[in-house]
């Protein structure tokens, strides 16, 4: 048990530290949606109300280069498929009334999902959910608006090596993901799928279709010795 | 792009989070299910990290990321604390780049 305790990050300080990258994005988001012809109501409005960095950045990519506005919904909409994945692993921990699980959908995103699964019991759960929902959705929208403005003097996030950082933090995240044996055969297929599929499918495909690796939790017996995550679902 | 087209992406994406969340999630389910459902950050997230860290648009490479995100899950390995693991991951990323 220390052990993974261990290996689960401190949510709030994580949270903080993932929200400051993604602020970081979140005004390159900023100066790429206004170069892409979006007023800067559009820009801020985007970050507000669909609130998935990918998606956002593929639909003002598509219609940077000359893209229709339906090539542009679905490349963004190809991208935000895996948050419905993502919502049903989340959904024993956010339990409660329908307006509490409404709101809360609304921060169902890679970030959120990872800092509250990566935890060990359910109140650890919620408070990284929130925590980095919350931490992400202040940064990313503040880094949105900071950009559409103009106040692009960070520059390229990528000088600073800031594109790697969120791969970076999942792997932290992913740890306790790969402690039991289900898990660590989900994790391999998943990537080998998404790897595969990669060159062949559109963006967004590819991570989505990783969920087929779930599978393997229909194996018979289950592991017992790693099956934390799934008892505590079943209960 | 045009409000309504903004609109109907906000309205898209929110429909993916809500399905999941609500009107999926919440039921009582088969055990196996549940175990097939509680794999899906397992499955998911390492090939988000694949995808990020391995792949341009629709190619394969192999650059900077893949040194810097190599030095995240040593350091990970090694228990090193989150934002440590993530500034290795940015900053080995930054000076590969900067090198190369």
């Amino acid at each position: 048990m220390s052990k993974e305790n261990e290996a689960s990050p401190d949510p709030l300080t994580a949270s903080i530290v993932l929200g400051l990258a993604v602020g970081v994005f979140g005004i390159s988001f900023g100066v790429l949606a206004v170069a892409s012809g979006l007023s800067v109501a559009q820009a801020v409005a985007m970050s507000l109300l669909v609130f998935t960095g990918a998606s956002q950045f593929a639909a003002v990519g598509v219609i940077e280069s000359g893209g229709s506005t339906g090539a542009a919904l679905g490349s963004a909409l190809l991208l935000a498929a895996r948050n419905g994945a993502y919502g049903l692993a989340l959904s024993p921990t956010l339990t409660g009334r329908l307006p509490f699980r409404l709101l809360a959908s609304h921060l169902v995103i890679d970030e959120s999902t990872a800092m509250s699964t990566a935890q060990v019991d359910l109140a650890s759960r919620r408070r990284g959910f929130w925590a980095a929902g919350i931490s992400v959705f202040v940064f990313w929208n503040l880094g949105t608006l900071v950009g559409a403005l103009g106040g692009d003097a960070i520059g390229d996030p990528e000088r600073f090596g800031l594109d790697a950082a969120f791969p970076a933090g999942f792997v932290a995240l992913v740890v306790p993901h790969l402690e039991s044996i289900d898990g660590r055969l989900a994790a391999l297929m998943g990537t080998v799928i998404a790897l595969v599929l990669v060159p062949v499918a559109p963006a967004g495909v590819p991570v989505l279709a990783a969920a087929a690796a779930v599978l393997i939790g229909l194996r018979n017996p289950p592991s017992s010795a790693g099956s934390s995550v799934a008892t505590e679902v079943a209960t | 792009m045009s409000w309504p087209a903004l609109l109907a992406l906000a309205g898209g994406a929110y429909a993916f989070k809500v399905l999941g969340l609500v009107v999926f999630g919440g039921r009582e389910l088969p055990i196996r299910l549940s175990r097939c459902i509680a794999l899906l950050p397992a499955a998911l997230l390492p090939a988000l990290i694949a995808v990020q860290t391995l792949s341009t648009d629709d190619r394969w490479v192999i650059d900077a990321r893949a040194v810097g995100v190599g030095a995240a899950i040593l350091a990970a390995w090694r228990r090193a604390p989150f934002p440590v693991v993530i500034v290795v991951g940015a900053a080995v990323t930054a000076a590969v780049r900067a090198l190369a």
